[in-house]
């Protein structure tokens, strides 16, 4: 593994070396080679006291790497390893002593066992919205529990333990501790082959995304419940594999020593210390830890280790909190950030020029165009308060609509209940002929509805690059991985951020930021793009680029929504206006009819107010000049 | 399965009481850190049981437990204030806390194997063993001790968040920490009262878990799951709640093993827990 990653430092996308061609093979080439080379030792005279030792390094990879496929890539941290893990060991327990299976055959249905415990456990945790990490990590630690004191308490176990003495053990090698040598070698091959894979993969780069940001990653398409559940699946299987393993090798099973706390605790703390968001990281830990646990063999000497391992943990998260891998990886983001920033001077400013001269190519739009979205009384409350009270729009084909209205009249509301990332409470939602109003927000990006956030939203840890291809891989276009990467150079060029493409957003500036959710909206290949107060906190040059933007993007087909204090702007660009007030629509129609309309004068300026007029406090003149 | 006599089955709903003021006791102290602080604290497990030992430890020498209950708390306010300070200090994120917290109980329960060893430990006291018979139905004199101390600190508890201007800036300062600060609350003195009071109330449940139980370092992790479900029944941050959750799954509990085994007991927490998350995953 040590030449694997130093290969992925090598890549110049981005921080995390993530990429979509070579990187995953070269990873994938290293990892084989390096697995046969150790699969050949016990056959080159490796003494047993070495194999013994492997199995257990080989032993902790495969663990910590299986917790790390949820736990790490989805930030869901499991304290319920042991249980899976448990459940691998009990199944080849039983199948062996009881029903005389070979224990070849019984490895696969332990993986199967843990692997339903998990879904099962996940399908219940994972509908928590709140405080859903909390709860998954404290329902998997008393689910440990809870199956122990059922294994104990049934056939299953009933006390005494089961021996596996007469179990013949495979012979791979010519001694029995090769053999184990070699199956737990295979079990960390196998973890270490899933977790590159995933890492590399339009899943692995969801899972990330649910950790930095879950409900944008639903709002942009991810499907976040069920790519939860199959990386719980997969982190169970495998942990259910290796206890299956691990019950031959200790050839006696007992709750007691299966289902404790220490497992869990020397897993998290493998792969905290190696780094939970780099595939090699639990790796990289579960070396030094159980070299560390080596040092505590000894019955006197366990509970040294036990506080050694409280220690460490704690240690590491004060001081190490991102893991050795993670720190390594950080300093890698920070050089190219120094180089992306020269580079961004350079061409940034030029690009953005660029978009702000170019022609707009405005047509009036179609006002006999079909209806793409249609909603009716739609309604959303908030303990009580009604931030959406029956509204019914229709927005029509290729037309740029605004939404308008005082703070807090339902105009965000109405965006975040559309993209779904507000349950409505009330009413239908209609898009392109289907009713959208009862749909996941993932079905939502599917269907072909993208959005921006008034206060950006980028995936903190995910380059920008990948923040793009993300939403290209997700939303309606559905792209492979590597047809998204072209898809977010593109949009990336459009927005002037190619020279960004390697940074982590952190080192945006403002207006580098909100281009980014444009971009981010735009990759997902959207019939309908709304647009939520983009414009706000942007310089008046920096507007007049944003603009010129959204009339390319209207240019190319696209109908807009958008939400927009910014008057010139709104009067610039759009075709109909819609007043929000109290979340009712008040009124709708053209910018100049309806802003001097007596019920949009009050709504905006109070009632005493009734002569002044909003348009004149708004300028319609200063209108961009495009 | 037969169904017990009458007589039983109330001195089973009594059992599940006096139990639940245990958890009531171990939750008011997880909830307020959880509601107030958002921090999900595994040490009050180790802390707890540190003071249980301690004053099984102290009994040994002469001093009785009743005198550990004024001791142990101030002792332990301090080390809960400590604590707060270090993960204050380092910026430690609500998540990473508890996974500090799980570590250092990872610490204090191996330190109390290695003072105590993993033998049973049972704390004796003169009145132990006295019990008063109400109806038919026996209430045990440490139990009630129990029970009085655990309602009498959620009272207390309730009190001062609603009535006082401390309860009120801590409430503020939950809902909104840089809102709060704004409006000239003392947040970090706030949290670092409240950390200590929950360690305080850490050491008060362990003398009572010492009182009723019989100490094993391996007790320490089977009460978390419990405890934890009586916390979320009980609703974060709401000082009745702990209690009164608690009381009710004790007392459900207590009917599990005089209806089935007392094996099972375990099972129902995680039902109720389960049932919660299915039907209002909202509240949790």
């Amino acid at each position: 593994m040590g030449g694997a990653h130093v290969a992925s430092g090598r890549e110049s996308l981005g921080p995390i070396g993530r990429r979509a061609d070579g990187g995953m093979k070269r990873k994938l080439a290293l990892l084989l080679v390096l697995a046969i080379a150790l699969a050949a030792l016990p056959f080159v005279g490796l003494p047993q006291s070495w194999e013994s030792i492997l199995y257990l390094v080989f032993h902790w990879i495969a663990l910590a790497t299986s917790w790390n496929l949820l736990s790490g890539y989805a930030g869901y941290f499991s304290f319920g390893h042991g249980a899976f893990f448990g459940i691998g060991m009990y199944t080849t327990a039983v199948l062996t002593t009881r029903f005389d299976m070979p224990f070849a055959w019984t490895l696969p249905l332990a993986a199967l066992a843990a692997a339903l415990f998990g879904s099962a456990l996940g399908a219940v945790a994972f509908r928590v919205r709140s405080v859903r990490g909390e709860v998954f990590a404290l329902l998997t630690l008393a689910a440990t529990f809870v199956l122990a004191t059922v294994i104990l308490n049934t056939p299953i176990d009933g006390g005494p333990g089961v021996y596996l003495n007469a179990v013949a053990v495979p012979t791979l090698a010519r001694t029995a501790s090769g053999s184990f040598y070699l199956l737990a070698l295979g079990a960390a091959a196998l973890a270490l082959v899933v977790a590159v894979v995933v890492f590399h993969s339009r899943f692995g780069i969801g899972l990330f995304a649910i950790r930095d940001d879950e409900d944008v990653a639903e709002v942009m398409g991810v499907p976040t419940y069920r790519y939860k559940l199959v990386a719980l699946a997969l982190s169970s299987g495998i942990a259910g594999l290796v206890g299956g393993v691990q019950a031959l090798f200790v050839a006696y099973v007992t709750t007691a020593d299966t289902f404790g706390i220490a497992l869990p605790l020397t897993v998290v703390l493998m792969a905290v210390l190696g780094g939970t968001r780099h595939w090699a990281g639990p790796a990289v830990g579960a070396i030094a830890i159980t070299a560390l646990l080596l040092g505590f063999t000894s019955a006197d000497n366990a509970i040294a280790g036990r506080v050694v391992l409280g220690l460490v943990l704690i240690g590491v998260i004060l001081f190490l909190p991102d893991g050795l891998l993670g720190g390594w990886m950080k300093r890698g983001a920070r050089v190219r950030r120094l180089e992306g920033d020269a580079a961004a001077r350079a061409v940034g400013a030029d690009e953005i020029a660029a978009a702000a001269a170019s022609p707009a190519l405005r047509e009036p739009s179609n006002p006999d165009a079909p209806v793409l979205l249609r909603t009716r009384k739609l309604a959303k409350s908030f303990d009580g308060v009604r931030a959406l009270d029956g509204v019914d729009v229709e927005i029509r084909r290729g037309e740029i609509l605004g939404l308008l209205g005082p703070n807090g009249s339902g105009k965000s509301t109405f965006i975040n209940v559309v993209s779904g990332h507000y349950l409505a409470s009330g009413g239908q939602v209609e898009f392109d002929g289907r009713p959208l109003a009862r749909l996941a927000a993932h079905r939502v990006a599917r269907s072909g509805i993208a959005r921006t956030y008034q206060i950006p939203r980028p995936f903190a840890h995910l380059t920008v690059l990948e923040n793009v291809a993300l939403s290209a891989m997700f939303g309606a276009g559905s792209l492979g991985r590597r047809q998204a990467e072209a898809e977010a150079w593109e949009w990336l060029r459009f927005t002037g951020l190619a020279s960004r493409a390697g940074s982590l957003p952190d080192s945006l500036n403002l207006h580098q930021r909100k281009f980014l959710e444009f971009a981010r909206a735009l990759a997902a290949r959207p019939q309908l793009l709304m647009l939520d107060e983009v414009l706000s906190g942007l310089t008046p040059s920096e507007i007049d680029a944003a603009v010129a933007l959204i009339e390319r993007i209207r240019a190319g087909g696209t109908t807009i929504v958008f939400v927009e204090h910014v008057m010139r702007a709104v009067a610039a660009l759009c075709d109909r206006v819609l007043i929000f007030d109290r979340g009712e629509l008040l009124a709708s129609g053209s910018f100049a009819e309806v802003m001097a309309r007596p019920e949009v004068v009050r709504a905006y300026l109070g009632q005493e107010d009734e002569g002044a007029s909003p348009a004149g406090a708004v300028e319609p003149e200063a209108v961009h000049a495009a | 399965m037969t169904l017990p006599s009458a007589g039983l089955l109330a001195q089973a709903v009594v059992g599940g009481i006096f139990t639940g003021a245990v958890y009531g006791l171990l939750g008011l102290g997880l909830s307020l850190s959880w509601g107030l602080l958002r921090q999900i604290n595994l040490a009050q497990f180790g802390l707890a049981f540190a003071s249980a030992y301690l004053a099984y430890e102290l009994q040994q020498h002469g001093i009785d437990a009743l005198f550990a209950l004024v001791l142990l708390p101030p002792v332990f306010f301090v080390i809960g204030a400590a604590l707060q300070w270090v993960v204050e200090r380092f910026r430690v994120t609500p998540f990473n806390s508890l996974l500090v917290s799980f570590g250092i109980t990872i610490i204090l329960e191996a330190l109390i194997q290695w003072i105590w060893t993993a033998d049973y430990r049972r704390l004796e006291t003169p009145y132990g063993d006295l019990k008063l018979k109400l109806a038919g139905v026996y209430l045990p004199l440490p139990e009630m001790i129990t029970l009085a101390i655990s309602a009498a600190l959620a009272a207390a508890v309730w009190l001062v968040m609603r009535r006082s201007d401390i309860g009120r800036a801590i409430r503020a300062a939950a809902e909104d920490a840089p809102i709060a600060i704004a409006f000239g609350i003392h947040q970090k003195a706030l949290a670092l009262g409240l950390a200590g009071l929950n360690a305080a109330l850490a050491a008060i449940a362990g003398v009572c878990i010492a009182l009723t139980y019989t100490l094993a370092p391996s007790q320490i992790f089977a009460w978390v799951g419990v405890v934890f479900a009586v916390v979320m029944l009980g609703g974060l941050g709401r000082p009745w709640g702990p209690l009164i959750a608690g009381c009710a799954i004790g007392v459900v509990e207590a009917l599990t093993m005089a209806i089935a085994a007392p094996a099972w007991a375990p099972l129902v927490s995680f039902s109720l827990l389960l049932l919660l998350l299915l039907c209002r995953p909202g509240r949790a």
